[in-house]
């Protein structure tokens, strides 16, 4: 009895010592998560003097005199915000209606090529876009697209993965009896599509449509070999041109700020999102 | 009733036509878009046609010679051993972190407090924008900035660390990004597949007094080796398209010595000097290379479905 005892205490003690490790590398790496935005968002409000002479970890007073120094600069950092916040959104609206649209042929229709149609979507879903960046832009070349958004934006109406996802919800959430009913009803498919399904899928559509969105806003490969004049850039573009123009010589408090305005606001859209997110990725990831 | 059916049947196939309505707008999209591109890529592969200075030379039909030079000039090689090195470094404490992590988080005896805080805080750097990422890591490494400055004020070094002319310096940066970046994604995900793992596999092995250790290495890992799997060839993707990061940081130079320069860098400087018969063959064995890991992606999480 005795010794049942003490090693009930013996887990006991494992357990409390077992989370106090857990807690100490929790907040280690919590601390190395957020340590480089806190950095960024310090030094954004010191003026280039100030930075020269050492780091301190308070804020100071000069975030919107860089803000300005930077307007006044040679980045058009208003028109690439607006090109992103354009390219981003269309892309998250195209993408996940399409999508959905997809999910839903294969998901609510029997057809002949239906099996081996949603096999070649999964089959194509690991191409990455950069094999076949070569033809894309000599593409776009000769269709006059180049240094347009559109074709940062048109290709979004095929995506595999946002694909992917809305099939598994429709799987899970998406009777068909609904769409029985509709029909019975005179509803057209296209719109029974529209205005039943769609409805229905606003959970998937949310999450997906927030992953499309970040995932363009922050994306470079592309939009660097598509964009050249400056008042088509995007942020991640201009990003890069601020690197070239080797900045680092003069103004740092510039430089501080252009990356906390193209950061800060996907943290605050996160960071209220967050709980939508962090499931969406868990969802997503299960597969098979 | 002969007549109905065959009516409910004509009805049923004038439905059914709609599937195939529905699945014009992808497939518009991806022919134009992806598989024309793909095609040409392809095509360009097998001709030489560049520019050097002036003079466009080509396109002249060559056949194999641009993969040959691909593989005998030795580049494609180095660039390949960086990329993979960096992915390593960053994807061997990713993983042991993230099996770390989402074995505590779904642990039900452990009980950790403020685990959503966590979770919320490991994610954040998977959205934040790369090449901002990688601009600011270059502003906070350099060699007067506020790392160096930290590091000289709390008497750490004497002078600062010149991270972007040491080789393993800015490796190390750039494998700390993809550390971060993906970390919490991959905890997210290994949860997930540990939480799909039979609780009374767990309670039986508490009945017979199993340590969490053995708990740990006998249950959860075997369980979970189909999703191990399948993060480690995704993120193995994933790393073989290594480059906003690197692309960043070192100013698409890759280097010192070309050390950080990774293969869709290399990718994208035959774009940008317009080689695109080098280009076309590089790209060509990328997409064989993914086409490879991605076919056993397939037969895994196939596998998987079976057992259950």
């Amino acid at each position: 009895m005795e010794q049942n005892m003490n090693e009930k205490l013996d887990k006991g003690l494992n357990i409390k010592t077992r989370r106090l490790i857990a807690y100490i590398v929790l907040i280690f790496l919590t601390f190395l998560c957020l340590f480089w935005f806190y950095v960024l968002f310090i030094n954004a409000t010191r003026s280039n003097g100030e930075l020269k002479k050492g780091f301190v970890p308070i804020p100071s007073t000069h975030l919107i005199e860089n803000w300005k120094n930077l307007r006044a600069g040679i980045l058009p950092v208003w028109q690439g915000m607006f090109n992103s916040l354009i390219v981003s959104t269309l892309c998250a609206v195209f993408s996940t209606y399409f999508s959905t649209m997809t999910a839903y042929a294969i998901h609510a229709y029997d057809f002949k090529l239906k099996k081996p149609i949603f096999t070649f979507i999964l089959a194509i879903m690991m191409i990455p876009t950069q094999v076949t960046a070569l033809g894309f832009v000599q593409l776009m070349t000769k269709m006059k697209m180049e240094d347009s958004l559109i074709p940062l934006i048109v290709p979004t109406i095929a995506a595999p993965v946002t694909f992917f996802y809305m099939k598994q919800y429709m799987e899970s959430t998406l009777p068909l009896s609904i769409v029985e009913a509709a029909r019975i009803d005179g509803s057209g498919e296209l719109r029974t599509f529209n205005h039943i399904v769609l409805p229905l899928m606003k959970p998937a559509i949310a999450v997906q449509a927030i992953f499309t969105f970040v995932l363009n806003w922050n994306n470079y490969f592309i939009p660097a070999l598509i964009l050249h004049s400056d008042n088509k850039k995007t942020l991640p573009v201009l990003i890069a041109q601020l690197r070239s123009a080797d900045f680092l010589k003069f103004d740092m408090g510039q430089v501080y700020i252009m990356i906390a305005f193209s950061i800060f606001p996907v943290i605050i859209v996160y960071l209220l999102l967050s709980k939508f997110i962090v499931q969406g990725v868990a969802l997503g990831g299960v597969k098979g | 009733m002969k007549q109905k059916a065959g009516r409910g049947n004509s009805k049923a196939v004038s439905y059914n036509k709609w599937g195939y309505i529905f699945l014009i707008p992808f497939f518009a999209v991806f022919i134009v878009f992806q598989f024309v591109p793909l095609v040409s890529t392809v095509y360009n592969s097998f001709f030489e046609n560049y520019r050097s200075g002036l003079i466009q030379v080509g396109p002249n039909f060559i056949g194999l010679e641009n993969y040959k030079t691909l593989f005998t000039n030795g580049e494609l090689l180095t660039y390949t051993k960086n990329t993979l090195i960096m992915w390593v470094m960053g994807f061997i404490p990713q993983i042991i972190v993230s099996l770390l992590l989402a074995s505590w988080f779904s642990d039900q005896r452990l009980r950790l407090k403020a685990t959503s805080f966590f979770k919320t805080v490991i994610y954040l750097p998977n959205l934040i924008m790369a090449s901002a990422f990688a601009m600011l890591f270059y502003t906070l490494f350099a060699d007067g900035g506020p790392i160096n400055l930290i590091l000289m004020q709390l008497g750490i070094l004497q002078e600062p660390f010149k991270f972007f002319s040491s080789i393993w310096g800015s490796r190390s940066l750039v494998a700390l990004m993809n550390f971060l970046m993906w970390f919490g994604n991959t905890t997210i995900l290994l949860m997930a597949g540990m939480m799909g793992i039979d609780p009374a596999l767990f309670e039986a092995a508490e009945v017979d007094g199993a340590t969490s250790t053995q708990v740990f290495w006998k249950i959860t890992l075997p369980l979970l080796k189909p999703i191990l799997l399948y993060v480690m060839i995704t993120s193995l993707i994933g790393g073989l398209q290594m480059f906003d990061v690197p692309q960043i940081l070192t100013n698409g130079k890759g280097e010192p010595v070309r050390s950080t320069m990774t293969l869709i860098m290399y990718l994208n400087n035959h774009l940008y000097s317009k080689n695109y018969g080098l280009g076309g063959a590089l790209s060509v064995c990328l997409f064989i290379i993914t086409a490879i890991l991605s076919l056993i992606i397939f037969k895994v999480s196939g596998n998987d479905k079976k057992a259950r």
